[in-house]
């Protein structure tokens, strides 16, 4: 069973990660120090990780990879990181009624736990923010797990291939190939001549923005104008805004805080669906390279007409008067605030909520829904198709129609003034109609997989539980709301949800490819 | 003035010829056949022998030359024979490329490849349809003193309402002068009372605005300056940089190219252009694309046969204007006696283009006009040279040499001469003269 593939090479590099991965859970472990908790959880959870990494490690000390090889590593270090990342989810609720706690009453139990954690678990590194957490509170978690959920979505926002590729010099060798694997969007761009510079100078804005983004939601809780905006919470908040995660330690998510935090909070996710190698430029003093980027203005065009129009339903009433976010009807500014706060997480696929849009008139929702369409910018750490495929994919389609009429004529795509490489076009044309297969197809499996076990799933649930999975994005519509769970899909639409998160997260293609590659070479 | 010219190709077999008489010229052609036969038709000493070697250079005397002019077909070659010139001696070194990337390259730092002076033969092919696009009713245009002034040459058509007129009645603008008339190829120096018949040749000299203005009076049928319709067929060099030209003066034209690579090459470069992939030769593909609806067509193809083919097409199918890039001179004639507007030939502007480096110092600019029977020359007044001081008409009255004074322009600003205007020192002076009296004229200036 070779496929073609050297694949000790691949999960030997990946006992690397995992070794790794044993060192982040320190911040969970200060957490339970600090807050007087149970330190043993992740004690266990390093030593074990660790012992693991190390295990893996020897199939291959000294892994050489080639283009499959780094296909395959992209794709199980992902996979890898959900699995491991689960360790401290089963150990801390085992023995408690908390649902992605270890279960080991009957068979059934056991491996529904184990699939909740994974999905809790997968959910965080590929930030999606979908959440199978029955009750969200730290009085019935500790601080520390609830900390370990935000930490996870901060490591998989700017990629855990790039992080490793940045600190890690044995993986940083291949590092163009892996990036580009891992990346969001079509095409690598890179900054600088060598690729853990490139990496390390994205994981720099990236560790810097949230620092900033810490300091001010913690500085508004220092004025006074966030009660509830503790330290644990502005680090909670800061791990996941960045990323477009969207977990939140609050059950109601940043609707828990005041106007001033949610106001400050619009931003921030804006920023996180932004092309993070324009800010680069920006530092460099080339701020009208962000200007000019057609990507950029098309995203920030979006945002500001999206927006608007969901501003004007909601100042007419297209919420309930009385509901979590307060009455929207006639009030300018609320109108305004609910509006884009709701845009500006679920377009570039965030998750936050500051009301339960899911009680929404049709109308506004199905306006949401298209903005979940979209998605971030590419090489931002939003989900979704990518600003910039539908760009192309535009472009593309209107050329098509201009030569149906004049047939002789040689039109290249151009985007922000430069020629778009024909077999890219390509590539960003089956990637699309790919998503949108593999969405259909999952929201017809979803429907009939609930039916199975005598739920009834609504249209607008099915269709955002696929969509909100595989664009990354966290909550739905109807019991998936933002302050719903996904708790109630049997453990077959669970397992198929995890599958959508990962492909999502990685573009479908590194994964993909390597079953396809397998297929092939049999 | 010692010459050396490596390449007895067209180029440099009509550069020689027109330095032959008044310098000592050596030309270096590698075919000795071609060398032979060269030393009867000019006065010249010919050297068969590869120009790019010291060897041949010494032989030539080109270590003392006072220019070394290398034009022969091949841009290396070219570039090697000039690099090699400058380790024999300090001549001034002109190279003939076609490649626009040697050019760019030695804009960006002048004397690179040891070359003093570098004339691209497709951008300034281009540059010449571009200009003759710019103003539709001319025949050939130029700039002098950096633009200031413009020469022009237009025919008057039957319909034309200056047909019929006089000169003076004709020359209504204040800064135009009539300078020559054409009529049956033959030459003639306008005066006031002139008659200007249908199917003559005027050349004008004067500010570009009234030079347009003169061109909208003569031909007010052609869109002023603009042609709003412009089809290039033929994805050559010569093609992509007329395209190119265009753009920058904010003319949209399509372009046909058959090859795919290069269509798609063309496209890629030419963003404000629309290229099309298909053979130009199709009938049903031209009259598809309504290339008989286009004001102008360039055809700027491989071969001589495909651009006769295709101007002949599209004169046929409808198209108002056709302009041909013609790649033999003998053709010239042949293309415009069939009824084609104009025919470029890169030879003969490349040649233009070099010779006004052997005027020395004196003549800053020239062109040459119908077949060499006249030039337009730009030259700038020295200090006690013949010309200054005295009003125009006595100098007129004095010199027996035809010419006509078209234009001076005195710090950077257009003065319009007349018979008493004199002359100052550091004038530069447009003027027209047969080409038998160019170098009684340069010796005064």
């Amino acid at each position: 069973m070779s496929w073609g593939v050297n694949w000790k090479a691949s999960v030997g590099l990946l006992g690397v990660g995992i070794k790794y991965l044993a060192v982040t859970m320190l911040v969970p472990l200060v957490v339970a120090v600090a807050y007087g908790e149970d330190i043993w959880v992740f004690l266990v959870s390093m030593a074990l990780v660790a012992a693991i990494g190390f295990a893996v490690e020897r199939t291959d000390p000294d892994p050489d990879l080639g283009p499959r090889e780094a296909l395959l590593f992209v794709s199980l270090a992902w996979l890898a990181a959900a699995v491991i990342g689960t360790i401290p989810y089963l150990l801390a609720g085992y023995g408690t009624a908390s649902t992605v706690g270890l279960q080991t009453g009957s068979f059934g139990a056991l491996v529904g736990s184990i699939v909740n954690a994974l999905f809790e678990s997968m959910s965080g590194f590929t930030t999606t923010g979908a959440t199978v957490l029955g009750e969200i509170s730290t009085d019935r978690h500790s601080h520390a797990l609830m900390m370990w959920r935000q930490l996870t979505q901060w490591l998989g926002g700017m990629g855990i291939i790039v992080l490793m590729i940045a600190i890690l010099p044995e993986v940083a060798v291949n590092g163009a190939q892996l990036m580009e694997s891992e990346a969001p969007g079509p095409e690598l761009q890179k900054l600088t001549p060598k690729i853990a510079e490139t990496a390390r100078a994205l994981w720099l804005i990236y560790f810097g923005f949230t620092v900033v983004y810490i300091a001010i939601l913690y500085g508004l809780h220092l004025l006074g104008m966030a009660p509830n905006m503790d330290l644990f919470n502005a680090v909670a908040h800061g791990f996941t805004t960045l990323p477009t995660g969207g977990f939140s330690p609050e059950a109601d998510s940043i609707a828990a805080f005041s106007a001033a935090v949610q106001w400050v909070v619009i931003p921030f996710m804006v920023i996180a669906g932004i092309n993070f190698a324009l800010f680069w430029h920006v530092l460099r003093g080339e701020a009208e390279i962000m200007l000019e980027n057609a990507e950029f203005r098309f995203y920030a065009g979006s945002i500001a007409v999206v927006t608007a129009v969901l501003a004007v339903l909601l100042f007419r009433g297209a919420a309930p008067a009385i509901e979590l976010g307060g009455a929207t009807q006639g009030v300018t500014e609320n109108s305004l605030r609910q509006a884009a706060f709701q845009i500006g997480s679920l377009l570039n696929s965030t998750g936050y909520a500051t009301a339960d849009f899911a009680q929404w008139d049709t109308h506004a929702q199905i306006l949401l829904l298209f903005a979940m369409f979209i998605g971030g910018s590419a090489g931002s750490t939003g989900g979704g198709v990518k600003v910039v495929r539908w760009l192309i994919v535009g472009k593309a389609i209107r050329r098509e129609l201009f030569t149906s009429a004049h047939p002789d004529v040689v039109r290249p795509v151009r985007l922000s003034g430069r020629v778009v490489d024909e077999d890219a076009i390509r590539g960003i044309m089956a990637f699309t109609m790919l998503y949108v297969v593999l969405f259909a197809l999952s929201a017809v499996f979803l429907g009939l997989d609930a039916a199975r076990i005598g739920i009834q799933l609504s249209v607008l649930e099915a269709i955002s539980a696929s969509l909100a999975t595989l664009g990354n994005i966290g909550p739905g519509f109807g019991r998936l709301g933002p302050f719903g769970s996904y708790l109630f899909f049997p453990d077959t639409s669970k397992l198929l949800m995890v599958f959508l998160m990962w492909v999502g997260r990685l573009e479908i293609v590194p994964v993909l490819a390597v079953f396809i590659s397998a297929m092939d070479s049999r | 003035m010692h010459v050396v010219i490596i390449g007895a190709g067209e180029v440099g077999t009509s550069i020689a010829a027109s330095l032959a008489s008044d310098h000592e010229v050596v030309v270096v052609d590698i075919d000795p056949d071609r060398a032979e036969q060269l030393k009867y038709e000019l006065d010249v000493l010919t050297i068969a022998g590869d120009g790019t070697t010291s060897e041949i250079q010494s032989a030539a005397d080109a270590g003392r030359a006072d220019m070394v002019i290398a034009c022969t077909d091949n841009d290396q070659t070219n570039l090697v024979a000039c690099g090699t010139a400058k380790t024999l001696g300090d001549g001034f070194t002109i190279a003939r490329v076609k490649s626009t990337e040697y050019l760019r390259t030695w804009q960006g730092n002048e004397g690179a490849f040891g070359v003093d002076f570098m004339v691209c033969t497709d951008l300034l092919t281009a540059e010449n349809i571009v200009r003759v696009i710019g103003l539709p009713a001319a025949i050939d245009v130029d700039p002098f003193a950096s633009g200031l002034v413009q020469m022009a040459e237009f025919e008057i058509g039957p319909e034309s309402p200056v047909a019929g007129q006089t000169v003076s009645e004709a020359d209504r603008f204040e800064s135009l002068t009539f300078v020559g008339l054409f009529r049956d190829g033959e030459m003639t120096i306008p005066r006031g009372d002139t008659d200007i018949e249908a199917g003559d040749r005027a050349v004008v000299i004067g500010s570009p605005e009234s030079v347009q203005a003169f061109a909208t009076d003569i031909a007010p049928e052609t869109t002023p300056g603009q042609a709003d319709e412009i089809v290039i067929v033929g994805g050559s060099e010569i093609g992509y940089q007329t395209a190119r030209l265009l753009e920058e003066r904010n003319l949209k034209s399509r372009l046909i190219e058959r090859d795919a690579d290069r269509a798609r090459w063309l496209a890629e470069q030419l963003p404000n252009t629309v290229v099309m992939e298909h053979d130009a030769t199709d009938t049903e593909f031209l009259s598809r694309e309504h290339v008989d609806d286009a004001d102008i067509v360039v055809t700027a193809l491989g071969s001589d046969e495909q651009n006769l083919l295709v101007s002949v097409l599209a004169k046929r199918i409808g198209a108002d204007r056709v302009i041909a890039v013609v790649d033999s001179p003998d053709y010239v004639t042949v293309f415009e006696e069939i009824g084609i507007d104009i025919a470029i030939n890169p030879r003969t502007v490349t040649a233009e283009e070099i010779t006004r480096f052997t005027y020395e110092s004196v003549a800053e600019n020239i062109a040459v006009l119908e077949n060499d029977q006249a030039e337009v020359l730009e030259l700038e007044l020295t200090e006690g040279c013949a010309l200054v001081g005295r009003p125009i008409s006595d100098i007129v009255s004095e010199i027996d040499a035809r010419f006509v004074i078209g234009a001076i322009t005195r710090d950077h600003k257009l003065v319009t001469p007349r018979g008493d205007t004199v002359l100052e020192p550091g004038d530069h002076i447009i003027l027209l003269v047969d080409s038998d009296s160019v170098g009684e004229i340069t010796a005064m200036a």
